[in-house]
């Protein structure tokens, strides 16, 4: 059986193959994750699958170069503070292709690949890069780029450099800025946006990457031991049978889903509370500017100095309502007193933050996956980048809150799945 | 979490010069027992019991046996001591608390107490020198607990405790009938932290959930932001900002709404979402009203979500974060009816900053007495009215306008147990006010004047009542200012106490002449009205039997209607009956309205008495004199002469010329001696007399005497007769019973007859039959 259920459909797909104009399903583009899954899966009925429809695939290769959109191959998600570009190199350009290729689309493709910091806010996080992916049946490697939404207009501007509109590109692209600088994109690049709904693709995007693994290895993990800080480790998770899912992704916001199938899920609710309240308030108490700075100076901080814990204010726990003495009372409670608040660090108002901030989270997700019945919980958005602080917290939240019935899991390519999305749609338009 | 913040302003101590005004504050210390104390991050609440001697009039029934002693009154009236118990309530800032607690010792006599119940996040810290004060040892309670208890107590014991806020409507408080049962609902302590606790019964409940984002938060967070100190401070900075230019709004990242998920581009994607994106510098006023809006809609979500998941839809709020702050109302509701899609409302109590003081109390009363086995009243004249001189709002100023705030709140016992009419068709929807003023602003001008300029004639009445009593004029300037100045705080705050009424500006008349110690201004009116009428009772009843049926009913309701023209409560009654000694009877049938009335359906009433007879009717009586003695009993008299059992609910108290339970008594033993049908029904107990619990002109058949529902369920009761402006007009005019009922009233004030679209002296006539 195909990882995920994120195959399911395919079968329908490939009854519905009769009719060569239609659009390929997901099967063809996800075919490299299609292989790695079989290899681990040892139930014999895939193989089986496979082999039945070994013949007719080819067939579809032959039509899918038809149906495949020209090069590049972009997906994007434009955020509230930062865009995500997800970028497909193809490695399998045959030499005929190679002089076809007209000279802005090898610019921007080396370019791409080989920078790694593009302006003075772009990066491309080499460390997520997926190997050998077969997308609509070619070949080629998966890069991840992300850059500022405040630098579009730097964004927009290159790409009249490098003159994309010419390429006849769709540009596929998610999130609010999708709508916000749909405009620009027209007046400053001459360049069509594809708009589609976020969190359409934030699920799809969830369910390919997840199917096609991390080079290899598991994209999903958990934390193991969590309550426990010197036996708390990272191990992955085989995410076979997601359903439900409760699907929390923080970015500026945070929104909740409930995700029941490929095709059926919900939002069920969000909160304002999210990275950017970490990072503006951060802002606003320690004078830093990146999320980066943020998180170092919240690393060497100790948030008991600004929040007011139980045992602070019943000298230990509170039994009568089963309220542990280290758990906190009222973040930010000691800063009330003047004393306090001019004897503690900008290291401890950084932590304080984002303890604040990722408990948060994780009590409005405990009281959704109960309201919801719903026992497992995926967390991703660039919050969790580089943030173990925030992802053991929750890990260690979920576990100590629900006394063991919820569990906590993340994904490596944290903030990138609403790109993958538009990408996927790109390539294999969902037929709305 | 409940412990409210532990952050003190620098000092404790404050100007021993400031001296306490005795008799306002810290009433009634000599006879105080039993103390209880919350003390939070900013105010002292302080509970005690005390006993209130007061002055009340007593009727005692002359022994007339032997001979007709015909110029002798029917009975003497003096005046009493009784003693009535009291809880007391004085909310004032930690500033004082050494000096509150030095008066108090000085002024503590005859106390056999030897604890002091404490609550609060501060009872620790002032322990010992509540101990070393008061010479009281400190015992400590579980703030939670007496937080709950305190709210049971309140929300079953003061009638609109709880409202909901709508910013900028009017009126912006919009209070929640009581409901016969309180059980189950959520309560939101928002301290400097956030307990969510579900309460199920008396004994029962639970802290389900809570969240470290509270008041704490906003205070801290606050003051690292703003580099402002104080609580108030922050609110008030936070009501002038604009929190969208701090915020990230959905439209910041879409250009407009999300729509396809019904998010609308106001709404905030990322609370301080523009700090982290933008270089610059922030206002303080934006940053506050930003924090304040991250934090009321996280705990509007949280509450949300606890509520759904235990199926609960009455949410209470409290604690510091909400205690009389408008600011924090409005967000709060606002992110509730945002998370709930309205489906819930959230609800907020007069008096939430007692809650744990009263607990405490209820906690140290319970090791003597169960204090629920009696019902509880709000002393109007002694309570202070919602933000009216509540010590929150702007403390600092107060402080240094030298004045000294206090908030003060007093209860009643009353000596039995209060419950519902058993004929309501449903308690949980009666209203018994029949127009809300606080709603309806040109009918609240006018009863303000009104009764204001009814002022004079009620002193000068209160003056006679005692004519040996050399400081009866002295009290009765002080309750003239007194009431003057709740008028004027109602003016301003017309939801001071709850929903404003006319029933509620007469209770409150009532409560302040009781005050003054004017127990019963009419008594001697009452009296020499009553000896008046029974000379004419014979004459009346032999001239009703002379009729035929049909005219002999009309008859009946016309001289009940004539009779209840004698009311002194309605000024233009009362102006006659000072000038104009004369006006009896027949000159009060003269004014009544021809039929048809202005509301008329006394054929349908006629039509079932062509029927067979009631089984029991319960009749709520209204004046003495004319119109109880010869209104009211020849019409008892025809009812008992149908076979129809008779209860007669009058007042238990005095209130302005109605008759009372005791004068009722011995009018009726006087009656009966006159007649044999009245006497005969006395003595099968066909016709039997009870107090309704009220000592109000109005009536509230939610709160009623517990004997008098008792008697109605046991006689099977299936005619409710009510009375009068104050019981039939002024409240209860929609009331809906299970049974049939007849409720009547002369209008003796132009001003309502034209609301009616009738004239002075109209009459309402409204006879129904309940809905199949």
């Amino acid at each position: 059986m195909e990882v995920n259920g994120y195959y399911f459909n395919d079968g329908k797909a490939e009854k519905e193959e009769d009719a060569p104009e239609k659009p390929p399903e997901e099967k063809e583009l996800s075919g490299g994750g299609r292989e790695d899954a079989v290899a681990e899966s040892s139930g014999g009925g895939v193989p089986r699958e496979r082999l039945a429809s070994h013949s007719r695939t080819r067939q579809r290769i032959d039509s899918l170069k038809k149906n495949r959109p020209p090069f590049p191959w972009f997906g994007m998600d434009i955020g509230g503070t930062l865009v995500k570009l997800v970028y497909f190199e193809p490695k399998d350009i045959t030499a005929e292709e190679e002089q076809e290729e007209v000279e802005n689309l090898k610019s921007i493709r080396r370019y791409l690949t080989s920078n790694v910091a593009y302006g003075s806010t772009g990066i491309r996080d080499v460390h997520l890069e997926l190997k050998d992916l077969t997308l609509c049946g070619r070949k080629g490697n998966l890069h991840f780029i992300r850059f500022p939404t405040q630098d579009m207009s730097v964004f927009l501007q290159m790409g009249r450099d490098k003159h994309f509109s010419s390429l006849h590109t769709t540009l596929c692209a998610t999130g609010g800025g999708a709508y916000k600088f749909e405009p620009d994109f027209r007046t400053m690049a001459d360049l069509q946006l594809h708009k589609l709904d976020e969190l359409d693709c934030l699920v799809r995007g969830v369910l390919y990457i997840d199917s096609v693994k991390f080079n290899g290895s598991s994209e999903c993990y958990y934390f193991e031991n969590p309550t426990d800080p010197d036996l708390c480790q990272k191990k992955p998770y085989n995410l076979e049978n997601p359903y439900p899912l409760l699907l929390v992704n923080i970015g500026s916001g945070v929104s909740i889903l409930a995700v029941y199938s490929k095709d059926n899920y919900k939002r069920v609710t969000g909160t304002s509370l999210g990275g950017g309240t970490f990072l503006g308030l951060c802002c606003l108490l320690t004078g830093c500017s990146t999320f980066e700075e943020a998180l170092e100076m919240a690393s060497h901080g100790d948030s008991t100095r600004v929040d007011k814990l139980v045992k602070d204010i019943y000298g230990g726990d509170y039994e009568r309502f089963g309220l542990p003495g280290w758990a906190v009372a009222s973040s930010f409670g000691n800063m009330m007193c003047k004393e306090k608040r001019e004897s503690v660090g900008k290291e401890d108002l950084a932590r304080a933050t984002l303890v604040t901030i990722t408990n948060n989270i994780g009590s409005i997700t405990r009281m959704c996956a109960l309201n919801e019945n719903i026992n497992r919980v995926v967390f991703v958005g660039n919050f969790l980048r580089i943030n173990t602080l925030s992802m053991r917290l929750l890990a260690y939240a979920m576990d100590y809150w629900s006394k063991g019935q919820l569990k906590a899991l993340f994904l490596e390519h944290e903030g990138y799945f609403g790109a993958v999305g538009a990408l996927l749609e790109l390539l294999n338009p969902s037929q709305l | 979490m409940a412990a409210s913040g532990q952050m003190k302003r620098s000092s404790h101590s404050m100007d021993k010069s400031i001296i306490l005004p005795p008799d306002e504050i810290f009433r009634n210390l000599e006879n105080a027992k039993r103390f209880a104390i919350d003390i939070g991050g900013s105010l002292t609440k302080l509970a005690y019991y005390s006993t209130v001697q007061h002055k009340v009039a007593k009727v005692r029934s002359f022994d007339h046996t032997g001979k007709e002693a015909v110029d002798e009154p029917l009975y003497e009236i003096s005046v009493q001591e009784e003693v009535t118990a009291r809880l007391h309530f004085i909310k004032f800032e930690n500033a004082y608390i050494e000096t509150c607690l030095d008066f108090i010792k000085d002024h503590l006599v005859n106390t056999e107490t030897k604890v002091i119940k404490a609550t609060g996040g501060g009872a620790y810290k002032f322990k010992d020198l509540i101990e070393k004060k008061l010479q009281l040892k400190v015992d400590k309670e579980d703030e939670m607990s007496c937080l709950i208890k305190g709210c049971n107590f309140v929300l079953k014991n003061i009638p609109h405790e709880a409202f909901v806020y709508v910013k900028h409507a009017d009126p912006e408080f919009r209070f929640q009938t009581t409901q016969p049962d309180i059980f189950p609902y959520l309560l939101v302590n928002i301290g400097s932290g956030v307990s969510i606790v579900k309460v199920e019964s008396e004994d029962k409940f639970e802290r389900i959930g809570g969240s470290s984002i509270g008041g704490g938060t906003f205070w801290g967070l606050g003051a690292l932001l703003t580099n402002t100190k104080r609580f108030d401070e922050l609110l008030q900075l936070a009501s002038r900002g604009q929190h969208a230019s701090v915020d990230m709004l959905v439209k910041d990242i879409y250009g407009g709404g999300y729509s396809c998920l019904g998010l609308t581009g106001d709404l905030i994607a990322s609370s301080f979402g523009k700090s982290a994106t933008e270089d610059r510098e922030f206002s303080k006023a934006d940053m506050a009203k930003s924090l304040l809006h991250m934090i009321s809609n996280d705990i509007g979500q949280l509450a949300c979500l606890y509520a759904k998941l235990h199926n609960l839809n009455r949410v209470y709020f409290g604690g510091f974060f909400i205690r009389g702050h408008p600011v924090t109302m409005h967000t709060i509701t606002y992110s509730i009816n945002f998370f709930t899609k309205g489906e819930v409302q959230a609800l907020f109590l007069r008096h939430e900053g007692y809650l744990g003081a009263i607990g405490a109390f209820l906690k140290g009363a319970e090791e003597d007495t169960d204090p629920n086995q009696y019902s509880w009243g709000e002393n109007y004249a002694g309570s202070s009215g919602l933000m009216s001189v509540s010590p929150e709002l702007y403390p600092m100023q107060r402080t240094r306008s030298g004045t000294f705030p206090f908030d003060m709140l007093e209860m009643d016992r009353l000596d039995r147990q209060l419950v519902n009419l058993p004929l309501l068709l449903d308690p949980s929807s009666y209203i018994p006010d029949t127009v809300d003023l606080t709603e309806d602003a040109m009918a609240r001008e006018y009863w303000l004047s009104c009764f204001e300029e009814a002022l004079d004639g009620v002193v000068s009445r209160a003056v006679a009542s005692q004519p040996d009593l050399t400081d009866a004029k002295e009290r009765a300037e002080k309750f003239s200012q007194k009431y003057q100045h709740k008028l004027k705080t109602l003016r301003q705050q017309p939801f001071a106490y709850g929903s404003l009424t006319v029933r509620s500006l007469l209770d409150t008349r009532e409560h302040c002449l009781n005050e003054f110690n004017f127990p019963d201004p009419y008594s001697k009116i009452k009296q020499r009205e009553n000896d008046w009428a029974l000379k004419f009772f014979h004459k009346v009843v032999k001239s009703l039997e002379s009729l035929n049926w049909e005219e002999r009913q009309f008859s009946l309701v016309k001289g009940l209607l004539a009779g209840n023209v004698f009311d002194w409560g309605a000024k233009a009654v009362s102006d006659i009956l000072v000038t104009d000694p004369d006006f009896g009877f027949e000159e009060a049938k003269q004014q009544l309205q021809e039929r048809p009335w202005l509301i008329d359906t006394y054929n349908k009433w006629i039509e079932r008495l062509k029927g067979p007879p009631h089984k029991c009717a319960l009749f709520f009586v209204d004046n003495s004199g004319i119109d109880i003695i010869l209104g009211v009993f020849p019409l008892v008299r025809e009812l008992l002469c149908r076979g129809t059992e008779v209860i007669l609910a009058s007042n238990s108290g005095p209130a302005l010329n109605d008759v009372t339970y005791s004068e009722l008594q011995i009018l009726t033993e006087r009656i009966a001696a006159m007649d044999s049908v009245i006497q005969s029904g006395v003595q099968k107990e066909q016709l039997i007399l009870v107090q309704s619990g009220s000592s109000s002109p109005c009536l509230d058949l939610s709160r009623l005497d517990k004997g008098l529902a008792t008697v109605v369920r046991e006689r099977h009761t299936d005619l409710v007769i009510i009375e009068g402006m104050g019981r039939a007009i002024h409240t209860n005019f929609y009331a809906a019973l299970c049974c049939e009922s007849l409720k009547l009233a002369v209008i003796k004030n132009s001003w309502l007859a034209d609301r009616f679209g009738g004239k002075i002296f109209s009459v309402v006539f409204k006879y129904e039959q309940p809905c199949k």
